[in-house]
């Protein structure tokens, strides 16, 4: 097996809070679970939409952040030593021959597994797009929406969109590389770490680095290779600045991506399931939290993790077929305290 | 209350609007996609919408949390408003907004 191949109980699509407690409620049972995440921590939308703001619907938690959500999560499921492959996106789902199932991401990662849980919420978070005509010629060559390598943009002329931290930080570490730095923004202010706005305003000050006032409105170019990009001021109207290179970093969005593709019964982007199981329509392949939907369904974090509770139960009829399941509390079972490490 | 809404295409739909609730929860209720991926916390910028002119005044200023999530707009107009941050009074009656891409696409 190679390095980056693993063989488990449960793959599990999504390190959001169900995802999460879908781990806890397994592991009881004694199954193992590998998670499989787009963002580079656990916490999906908690993470990522909800970090600072309230949640109040939380079974006795009468207030938390989507972060201490997610920390408590993370603390609940420590015992059950999980294994997270984050920044990776789901990709390919293959049946093998003796019914198991093999799930390879867009990095190579495989992993075999018996039961394939299916927790991603909206989907996949990936970049916003501006919607500028022939930009996906670009993409990948002139375009980019994440830096990989700073010396890839070593003498050139780089515009960067945006006025949030990911905008400021990449205009700022690629000023001493780049041949030029153009940071464009529709307005005077920013979203961005103070500390950050200030360095790039001196910087510009001292005619270092340009920062237009403006909105992108195209890009021009040959063969993948970016010439110029448009933008649109509202004081100084139209014009085209000179670049090699575009970094757009307008956030991320939701797109239910691969998982489309993986042979389920979809509705608007959802996945129907049984509400005894919330199985979907592929035996051993279950769906959780917000991206499932059945009769009644309420998009609610406490729904998924009810979800993720009976889907426990079913799982381990695939994963421990012939064992029996016994119905256990966790303040009295031995076995169960003993799994949880605290007896 | 009426509230006009148009789509990406051009068209108007008339929606019933409820004081006290956010422009962005009438349209999700109504039916029209809008994307609105928090839920209405301010933390995303996915129910971006264009408020009409006649009506900028009525629907008051950007706060300051609204003005830092624009940042991750696309497209932004002076008109651009998060539909999630206008709520609704007696006096939105016959309130009309553009879908903005972003809040869609």
């Amino acid at each position: 097996m190679s390095k980056n191949a693993y063989d488990t109980d449960v793959v599990i699509i999504g390190a959001g809070p169900v995802g999460l407690f879908a781990v806890f409620e397994l592991g009881l049972l004694g199954l193992k679970c590998h998670l499989i995440d787009i963002l580079d921590r656990a916490g999906g939308q908690c993470a990522e939409l909800y970090p600072e703001k309230p949640i109040y619907d939380i079974p006795a938690v009468p207030m938390c952040t989507g972060q201490e959500l997610t920390d408590r999560l993370m603390e609940q499921i420590e015992a059950f030593n999980p294994s997270f492959h984050f920044q990776e996106m789901a990709e390919k789902l293959v049946k093998l021959p003796d019914g198991r199932w093999q799930l390879t991401t867009d990095q190579g990662t495989e992993i075999t597994c018996t039961v394939v849980v299916i927790a991603a919420g909206g989907g996949s978070f990936v970049p916003k797009k501006p919607h500028l005509e022939g930009l996906e010629d670009f993409e990948g060559t002139s375009v980019h929406y994440a830096v990989r390598k700073i010396e890839a943009f070593r003498g050139k002329r780089v515009v960067i969109a945006g006025g949030g931290d990911s905008a400021l930080d990449w205009a700022l570490n690629l000023h001493p590389v780049a041949e030029r730095v153009t940071l464009v923004h529709h307005r005077d202010g920013f979203r961005a770490a103070p500390a950050s706005v200030e360095h790039m305003r001196s910087l510009v000050e001292k005619g270092e680095m340009d920062f237009e006032i403006a909105q992108l409105t195209g890009v021009e170019g040959s063969n993948g290779q970016l010439s110029g990009v448009a933008v649109k001021s509202k004081t100084e109207g139209e014009s085209t600045i000179s670049a090699d290179a575009l970094l757009p970093f307008y956030g991320l969005t939701m797109k239910l991506g691969p998982i489309a593709d993986f042979g389920l019964n979809l509705h608007e982007n959802l996945i129907p399931v049984d509400t005894e199981k919330f199985e979907t329509s592929v035996p051993s392949i279950f769906a959780i939290g917000d991206i499932n939907t059945y009769p009644g369904k309420l998009k609610l974090i406490l729904s998924g993790f009810h979800e993720g509770a009976l889907m426990s139960q079913a799982a381990f009829t695939y994963c421990r077929p012939g064992e029996r399941l016994r119905f256990q509390y966790t303040t009295s079972s031995s076995d169960l305290q003993k799994k949880l490490g605290v007896r | 209350m009426k509230i006009t809404v148009t789509d990406l295409d051009g068209n108007d739909h008339e929606i019933e609007g409820k004081a006290g609730w956010t422009l962005m929860e009438c349209i999700r209720d109504a039916g029209i996609p809008i994307k609105a991926e928090c839920g209405g916390a301010c933390a995303c910028a996915t129910c971006h919408v264009y408020v009409d002119e006649a009506w900028l005044d009525a629907t008051g200023e950007r706060s300051e949390e609204e003005e830092d999530m624009i940042d991750l707009a696309l497209e932004v107009e002076d008109s651009s408003r998060l539909a999630c941050q206008i709520e609704l009074s007696d006096a939105s009656e016959g309130l009309k907004v553009k879908l903005a891409r972003d809040a869609v696409l």
